[in-house]
């Protein structure tokens, strides 16, 4: 689950754990309506934005915390509890931690007890909620790929939330992209990248520009520029063109839809990275572009179009047209 | 260029002593903990010293006897008792009133903090008063009360009931802090792991405040026993039946009997300088466990 904070990633996921209950609509398990299941009895594997670890237990104390609280008929014996805190502390890879203190752990540490402590109790789904928010981005990278293997091992149903798209891209198979309490999209990455279906599905999504235009009877104009974008019968009216940075190049014949001013150049591992005031526009929009091709400062470049995404001003998701290859 | 810009700086004497800029001139210094120390030991050290001098000042077997007087003992017995029911009532009361704050909203819970706080500002004799007004022969539930055959008002449940009042913010005071920092998630953590709500208090809650919870019950216990002014106006100072030990010490105050009054202020003393102690010993714990995070075993 994907979203900017504020858009209530966390709080639907709160949701599906029943430590929150929903106003309206329903949860299912597995087709299994568990909406008025209490959140003891859901077998959600949850693992906190801040850890929630107890801090006056031990590690070892912490993952086995959901096994010693069964009632008594269902508790496994204290052997059995030990093997599986052993078992699950190797998984996590923290196998001599066992006796520590969570205060005594490093964040990634904290957040792999906290996930360990998740699946002692054999959940039916993992629920992770920003876990890793608070590391830093070289532990997140690592943790990332880890937590990837860990899915692929115990083949658990797991959501995860996360303000950070690149997270999301990498993790998911599927993305559900919420802004402001609603859904916006649900798909693959693939198609959250290719196929948006709202503006901020695009903009949040990458970075993009958006570009005012005007829609007349199936043809786009900018200014007294007109663009090359099929619109699919989308409605005449203001719209608004969206195009990422690597939708755009510099035309290689000279003629292009759009001209613009090149404000600044700054290098990227791949190439340049150039700002470009265009002309009857008040933002600038920034294009790649190979390391050859750069152009130089203050040079008027003429811009081409390729994959432009159109959308009528309403911003309603019916008016949406994926208007493919522009020319 | 250069030179004239060094020149425009004073010079740097070297060798002088440099004092951070956080740190007062040594005579403000002396001065400072000087006033400090002449205050503390006038007005807190040398009364507290007096009372053990005072009470031993016609030796040690007259000291003792102030304890053999059937009223004294009676008096340390019904200041054990009220404290063996306020303290206890507080402690479920405290506990209840920081939980619902720390983990609910609720309209009116600004309000419910103020209560809270009513008796620490509210005079303890008004407290008293109060009480007789309410539960006394001529108060508002007095003639239902006699009806029944019990009495409020100088007798025991009257001194207990306004022990309660007086002491009732302790513990809630303590705690209310405490669990609104630690917020809910650690509950929330156990209970998605299984744990009953009960189970949630006991083995997640408890053990995160009990550093608070016995600082709590410790202050509350203090004042419950050394509680004078609503008590003093519920109680109608019977002797041997409704005086507890400060009333008592009043009573023998009074009476010019230096001695007997002294020995029972040593007992509230010692009370106040066990409770000072343990208070400090619990204070470097409570760091110690809150610097490392949870408390050690």
């Amino acid at each position: 689950m994907l979203g900017p904070s504020g858009s209530g990633k966390t709080t639907l996921l709160r949701v599906i754990a029943g430590l929150n209950a929903p106003d309206r609509g329903r949860v299912y398990f597995d087709g299994q309506d568990a909406t008025n299941l209490p959140v003891q009895d859901r077998r959600v594997g949850f693992v906190f934005q801040n850890y929630a670890l107890f801090k006056h237990r031990t590690v070892g104390d912490n993952i086995a915390y959901g096994l010693n609280v069964r009632p008594r008929h269902s508790r496994p014996s204290r052997e059995q509890i030990r093997a599986r805190v052993a078992e699950l502390l190797k998984f996590v890879q923290l196998e001599s931690l066992g006796s520590r203190y969570p205060s005594q752990l490093s964040g990634g540490q904290r957040q792999r007890v906290a996930l360990a402590r998740a699946l002692a109790i054999e959940p039916r789904v993992l629920l992770l909620d920003e876990p890793f928010g608070a590391l830093d981005a070289r532990v997140r990278k690592d943790l990332r790929r880890w937590l990837r293997e860990v899915h692929k091992e115990t083949g658990l149903t797991t959501i995860f939330v996360t303000h950070d798209q690149d997270e999301a891209m990498e993790l998911a198979d599927r993305v559900v992209v919420l802004n402001e309490g609603s859904i916006e999209q649900i798909g693959t990455p693939s198609e959250i990248y290719d196929q948006p279906v709202s503006p901020f599905v695009i903009s949040f999504v990458g970075e993009a520009v958006a570009l005012p235009v005007n829609v007349e009877a199936g043809r786009v104009t900018f200014g007294d520029r007109t663009l090359h974008i099929d619109t699919h019968g989308l409605r005449s009216g203001p719209a608004r063109v969206f195009f990422r940075p690597a939708d755009i190049a510099v035309a290689t014949n000279g003629a292009g839809e759009l001209e613009g001013r090149v404000e600044s150049l700054r290098r990227t591992p791949a190439g340049v990275r150039a700002t470009i005031a265009i002309d009857g526009y008040d933002q600038t929009l920034e294009i790649d572009s190979p390391l050859d091709q750069a152009a130089a400062l203050g040079d008027r470049v003429p811009l081409s179009l390729a994959n432009a995404r159109i959308f009528t001003v309403s911003d309603t998701k019916t008016d949406y047209v994926d208007a493919g290859e522009g020319i | 260029m250069s030179e004239i810009a060094v020149e425009s700086f004073p010079r740097i004497r070297t060798g002088a002593k440099v004092r951070p800029v956080t740190q007062d001139a040594p005579v403000t210094r002396y001065l400072l903990i000087a006033t400090t120390l002449v205050f503390s030991l006038t007005f807190l050290f040398a009364p507290l010293a007096l009372v053990f001098v005072e009470a031993a000042a016609k030796g040690f077997s007259v000291f003792l006897e102030a304890f053999s007087e059937p009223d004294a003992i009676a008096a340390i017995k019904l200041t054990l008792l009220v404290a063996a029911i306020a303290v206890p009532a507080n402690l479920v009361f405290g506990l209840a009133a920081a939980w619902s704050i720390a983990k609910f909203s609720f309209p009116g819970k600004s309000l419910l903090i103020t209560l809270i706080d009513l008796p620490f500002s509210v005079s303890p004799v008004v407290s008293g008063l109060v009480y007789v007004l309410v539960f006394g022969a001529q108060g508002l539930f007095g003639k239902w009360l006699s009806a029944h055959g019990t009495q409020v008002i100088f007798a025991v449940p009257g001194i207990v009931l306004a022990t309660i009042f007086v002491t009732f913010p302790f513990v809630a005071r303590e705690l209310i802090p405490l669990m609104q920092e630690q917020g809910t998630v650690e509950e929330e953590a156990a209970l998605t792991l299984g744990a009953s709500g009960f189970t949630t208090f006991v083995t997640v809650t408890l053990p995160n405040i009990k550093w608070g919870l016995l600082y709590g019950v410790l202050l509350c216990n203090a004042r419950a026993m050394g509680e004078f002014g609503a008590v003093s106006v519920v109680s109608g100072h019977i002797r041997g039946l409704t005086n507890t030990i400060p009333l008592q010490v009043e009573i023998l105050y009074n009476e010019y009997n230096t001695v007997a009054a002294f020995a029972l202020s040593v007992l509230l003393a010692s009370l106040a300088l066990v409770t000072l102690g343990i208070k400090s010993f619990l204070e470097w714990r409570h760091a110690d466990a809150l610097a490392a995070g949870g408390g050690r075993h």
